[in-house]
């Protein structure tokens, strides 16, 4: 499935496996082992040394020394420590948030996604670039109007008013990879219904909702981790309200009181935000990839 | 005066439109009517309690006033976000935040922006118990907008295990590192000499202007309106920090220090002097400091003799759209009282704005810095009392960092500095 | 079989969807763009309520005038027309000076920093999305031969993306810290956070860190949808594997690449997070959408023109990179 998307000869589908082609210089095993390693390296090393920081007692912060010294728990109790900050709340926030943004673009993006892919009409490509110039949109460009316009409404630091936003960026991203995975499903079958007399609707709930499944849950994960990571709209529109505060801004202003930044709390707190993620990608991996690869956007 | 009847019009104005709005926009509810004798109960708005002394203040006030009780509203702790708060609410006009608490540098632009009520004439409080830096920074343009309650001035700390007795002036700062420190640098095998907060960020204005006023230089007018900046004081006062980075007294990591920073380079023993703030000394004391049985607290240096301090701290205002202004005034005098500001003191070290607790023997005893404090905010400027802060502050740090990382020289710098300030003044 | 670059390429994209297509053109079904219309309409009303909307308000709130104070001390509303006023501030540096004149923005007031805030927010662009292809390439070849240790790389290529910008600003902060790791292992004795140069250095690194591994699969992607026989009967032609490279794996990857590239180009043109939280701005470091930031504090008509200009650079930049590599991202949707 992947494989179509940019541009593969037909007899190769992505479902065999496709062998290594020798192309000449031939590293070797110890080569290719020392390539992954490399990449392994890349991508862990940072973090990895959040996790032995939040696991070093803070006194020790410079240390510096590459395996866990002077390790304790007291990173992560202080970061859920709520007379100080009210970090566990901002994870409740950050989760009722991307539940929210995940399924209000999911329920629109879904019928715009099925139109762009299966549906012939006048206007289609004008109708896509408007959503794709939507998503690469900057933040800031809307941010000030925004501003303005929820600080007369009172809606600064409220949730509608931290998920709505988000929304211009979601939506573009849900429709966009739905639409990709939408078009490279089999066509037949949906035919087939059609002849057999099923009206387009019906066509899309008995047939085409059941096939589309996996890559509505594709996409539903790529919104949900792009608004779970969000910050720019979320740091200025929270405005400072800790009871709807997303876990991103809450850690960008992890403090210890008046004119004290803890570090290795920090890390804590971070390592406790990251965690859920990994899960998702170890568990997601497969799929993850299929939706970055067929929609070609960043989360 | 032109300036009188405009408040005062702004003040009616205010009124008007909250009896308008109070039919359904308050929950007050017990309020018969605006103006000084509304009473009932009320909120105050204040930065996130992280000195704890809140519920001490909630407590003591609502036994005494059983029929205005105050709701404490607690906002982020960060300084930036808290003003965006209050500027939402004062810009929808919101009767519920009664009483607010203002850091010194938003007075201006909360007071002509006509947001707060001028303390004078039915809400005249008698200040000749505070400090005066304190009252200064709480007024506009000759009007008293905000009743001080906690103060904040910058402090020396030395490292009294290197040199005998604290230095007065910057010579003798500067004197007494040589041989004893590295030059330029905090990881020399030697400590750093001496350093502030001087990353680009709000710490370096206060820094900035503590050099500046030091040597007798200011930064705006009386009336906040134009710059005063650019003038031979101020060169010598900014030189002190432009001279530091290109001399090696002030290590260059000090180019990135905010509190923590310059902190946390202190305590580990990096540094043999150290401005900052009153909050240091708990922590420096404390198990994780190297430094905690070698450390003293003096005034800062000056050019000749101790020098100035930034004014830190913050005052509480009352609203124009309150329609409990009547019990809000009693609260500005409440939290003004000496039993709120030594209670202020002993669980949050927060720095008092009576004069007389300075000297009170039971709390120099517990606070051995405070004679030190006392002087030093005695000395102390406010910070430029503008109401277009946000852009003159910006000017300070742009400028006044250009010139210590040694893009600029310091004359320069201080030229654009007032340039800037002054285009800020006119709109720009 | 000849090598050639452009013609496998295309046909290799060009192949079943359009020609299936074609095919269906002919039986559409007339209530289809009624149906079309309908399912688009949520979405189309969403980003026009959303995007839309406010867009339309910064624009004409860019003519109108901010509160300024009047003689007696205290600020206007504000809100009178401006003209082009605020646009020249920001792209012609004209600011007020004292007693009404207008000059050139002195240094420390915002609109002196527009320029360099674009120059800078370009720079970043550039050097962060050239790294992040080149490096990223290099990955996808390594792992497309590798195999063991593959499921190890895949899992692990995919945390850098994962973890929040914000989350991991903090922990740079730390490793960049003058006593911290970085400049531990290298030797180093930069104040990374607060030179101009180890500053900008160090939000390339961060930013680089974290994208590659993205582009990596994208190409990698790109990579394994090649078949095979194409590399033997260019061996047979006796091409040589710099050669292969050249004309046939990189055009056959050149879809794929190009749409990172131009949305990767896009994320590092509003990019905000990463040198809000790493340097707050200074040292060389201010993005045009941490200018817009700063501006809200001192006027919101002003920052409305500066983020209406920020929106027109962006998306000229984009239309010209899309020009530039022929991509064709909106048909490649619903291809």
């Amino acid at each position: 499935m992947t494989a179509t998307s940019v541009g593969v000869p037909v007899g190769n589908t992505a479902d065999r496996p496709i062998r290594p082609y020798k192309q000449g210089f031939n590293w070797g095993q110890a080569g290719n082992l020392a390539a992954i390693v490399l990449i392994a390296f890349w991508c862990l090393a940072p973090f990895y040394w959040m996790l032995v920081l939040a696991l070093r007692d803070s006194d020790y912060t410079f240390d510096n020394t590459p395996w866990p010294t002077h390790v304790t728990l007291d990173n992560f109790r202080y970061a859920f420590d709520t007379s100080i900050n009210s970090f566990g709340r901002s994870l409740i926030n950050s989760l009722i948030i991307g539940t929210a943004v995940t399924v209000l673009s999911m329920l629109i993006g879904v019928f715009a996604g099925y139109a762009l892919s299966r549906l012939v009409f006048r206007g289609k490509s004008i109708v896509l670039a408007a959503i794709l110039g939507a998503s690469m949109f900057p933040g800031v460009a809307i941010l000030t109007p925004i501003f303005q316009l929820f600080s007369d409404w009172g809606w600064l630091g409220t949730y509608q008013g931290l998920i709505l936003p988000q929304i211009s960026f979601s939506i573009p991203l849900a429709v966009y990879t739905l639409t990709s995975f939408f078009a490279d499903m089999p066509w037949e079958l949906e035919e087939a219904a059609r002849v057999d007399g099923c009206t387009p609707i019906q066509a899309f709930r008995k047939v085409i909702l059941p096939l589309a499944a996996p890559a509505m849950f594709t996409t539903a994960i790529l919104v949900f981790l792009a608004s779970w990571n969000e910050f720019l709209l979320s740091s200025v529109l929270s405005n400072g309200v800790k009871s709807v505060e997303p876990s991103t801004v809450a850690i960008a202003n992890f403090t210890a009181g008046p004119h004290i930044v803890p570090y290795t709390q920090t890390m804590a707190a971070g390592v406790i935000v990251t965690i859920p993620l990994v899960i998702v990608v170890l568990v997601f991996q497969r799929r993850i990839v299929s939706g970055l690869t067929a929609g070609g956007v960043k989360g | 005066m032109r300036g009188k009847g405009a408040a005062a019009l702004a003040g009616l104005l205010g009124t008007a439109l909250v009896l308008t709005a109070c039919g359904g926009g308050s929950s007050d509810g017990g309020s018969d009517s605006g103006g000084a004798s509304g009473k009932g109960p009320f909120t105050f708005v204040t930065g996130k309690d992280n000195s704890g002394t809140m519920p001490y203040i909630a407590d003591e006030w609502n036994k005494a006033h059983p029929d205005e009780k105050v709701t404490i509203k607690q906002q982020s702790d960060s300084a930036d976000q808290q003003l965006s708060d209050l500027q939402q609410h004062f810009q929808s006009k919101d009767a519920n935040y009664d009483v607010v608490t203002v850091d010194v540098v938003w007075t201006a632009e909360f007071a002509a922006k006509g947001w707060l009520v001028p303390l004078k004439d039915d809400y005249a409080i008698d200040q000749a118990a505070l400090l005066p830096a304190t009252v200064d920074a709480a007024t506009y343009n000759g009007t008293q907008y905000a009743a001080p309650y906690a103060s904040d001035g910058g402090l020396l700390y030395y490292r009294k295990d290197l040199v005998k007795k604290a230095p007065t002036t910057w010579d003798e700062l500067i004197a007494d590192c040589d041989g004893k420190t590295t030059k330029g640098t905090i990881k020399g095998s030697k400590p750093g000499c001496y350093a502030g907060q001087l990353a680009k960020y709000e710490g370096l204005t206060v820094n900035a202007a503590e050099a500046i006023n030091a040597t007798g230089g200011t930064i705006v007018s009386e009336d906040g309106k134009s710059s005063t900046v650019d003038s031979a004081q101020a060169t010598t006062g900014l030189d002190f920090l432009v001279n530091g980075f290109k001399d090696g007294y002030i290590p260059k990591e000090a180019l990135g220090f905010k509190e923590t920073e310059s902190l946390n380079a202190f305590s580990a023993g990096q540094l043999m002097f150290m401005r900052n703030w009153p909050y240091a000394a708990a922590i420096l004391s404390g198990d994780s400091s190297k430094v905690a049985d070698k450390y003293g607290i003096a005034p800062l240096p000056g050019p000749d003799g101790h020098g100035a301090s930034s004014l830190g701290g913050h005052s509480v205002a009352i609203s124009q759209y309150s329609d409990t202004k009547g019990s809000a005034l009693e609260f500005l005098k409440f939290m003004q009282s000496e039993e709120v500001q030594r209670n202020d003191l002993t669980v949050g070290t927060l720095a008092p704005v009576l004069s007389s607790l300075y000297t009170d023997e039971a709390l120099v005893k517990k606070f051995t810095y405070l004679p030190d404090l006392l002087k030093s905010i005695e000395s102390a400027v406010p910070r430029p009392v503008t109401p277009f802060y946000p852009a003159v502050t910006q000017a300070i740090q742009t400028n006044a960092y250009a010139a210590m990382q040694g893009d600029t020289t310091t004359a320069e710098a201080l030229k654009n500095m007032a340039a800037a300030i002054n285009s800020a003044a006119a709109g720009g | 079989m000849s090598i050639t670059s452009e013609p496998i390429a295309e046909n290799a994209a060009d192949t079943s969807g359009k020609r299936r297509r074609r095919k269906r053109d002919k039986t559409i079904h007339t209530g289809e763009s009624r149906l079309a219309f309908l399912l688009l309409a949520p979405t189309l009303i969403m980003l026009t309520v959303i995007v839309g909307y406010p867009i339309i308000k910064a624009i004409y709130q860019s003519f109108l005038t901010d509160p300024g104070l009047d003689s007696s001390g205290f600020f206007n509303e504000g809100n009178s027309w401006n003209g082009l006023a605020n646009y020249k501030h920001w792209l012609l540096q004209q600011c007020p000076g004292a007693g009404g004149v207008t000059e050139s923005c002195p240094t420390g007031n915002l609109g002196a920093q527009f320029w360099s805030s674009v120059g800078i927010t370009i720079g970043f662009t550039v050097v962060t999305v050239l790294l992040e292809t080149i490096i990223g390439m290099c990955f996808a070849l390594m792992m497309h031969r590798a195999f063991k240790g593959r499921a190890l790389v895949r899992v692990a290529i995919l945390i850098p993306w994962a973890i929040p910008t914000a989350v991991i600003a903090k922990l740079w902060i730390v490793i960049f810290d003058p006593q911290g790791v970085l400049n531990n292992v290298l030797g180093t004795d930069f104040a990374w956070t607060s030179e101009s140069g180890p500053a900008r250095a160090a939000i390339v690194i961060a930013d680089v860190w974290k994208t590659t591994p993205f582009i990596a699969l994208l190409i990698l992607a790109g990579l394994q949808g090649i078949s095979n026989e194409i590399y033997e009967s260019a061996k047979v032609d006796g091409a040589n594997a710099w050669q292969r490279f050249w004309r046939i794996t990189l055009p056959l990857v050149k879809p794929a690449l190009a749409v990172a590239v131009i949305f990767r180009s896009l994320d590092v043109l509003r990019m905000y997070d990463l040198p809000w939280i790493l340097t707050q701005g200074a040292n060389g470091t201010t993005t045009m959408s941490i200018l817009v930031v700063r501006q809200l504090n001192s006027g919101l008509n002003s920052a409305s023109a500066l983020s209406t200009i920020t929106f027109i650079i962006i998306f000229a930049i984009a239309l010209g990179l899309v020009r530039l590599f022929n991509a064709n991202i909106v048909e490649r949707g619903t291809r």
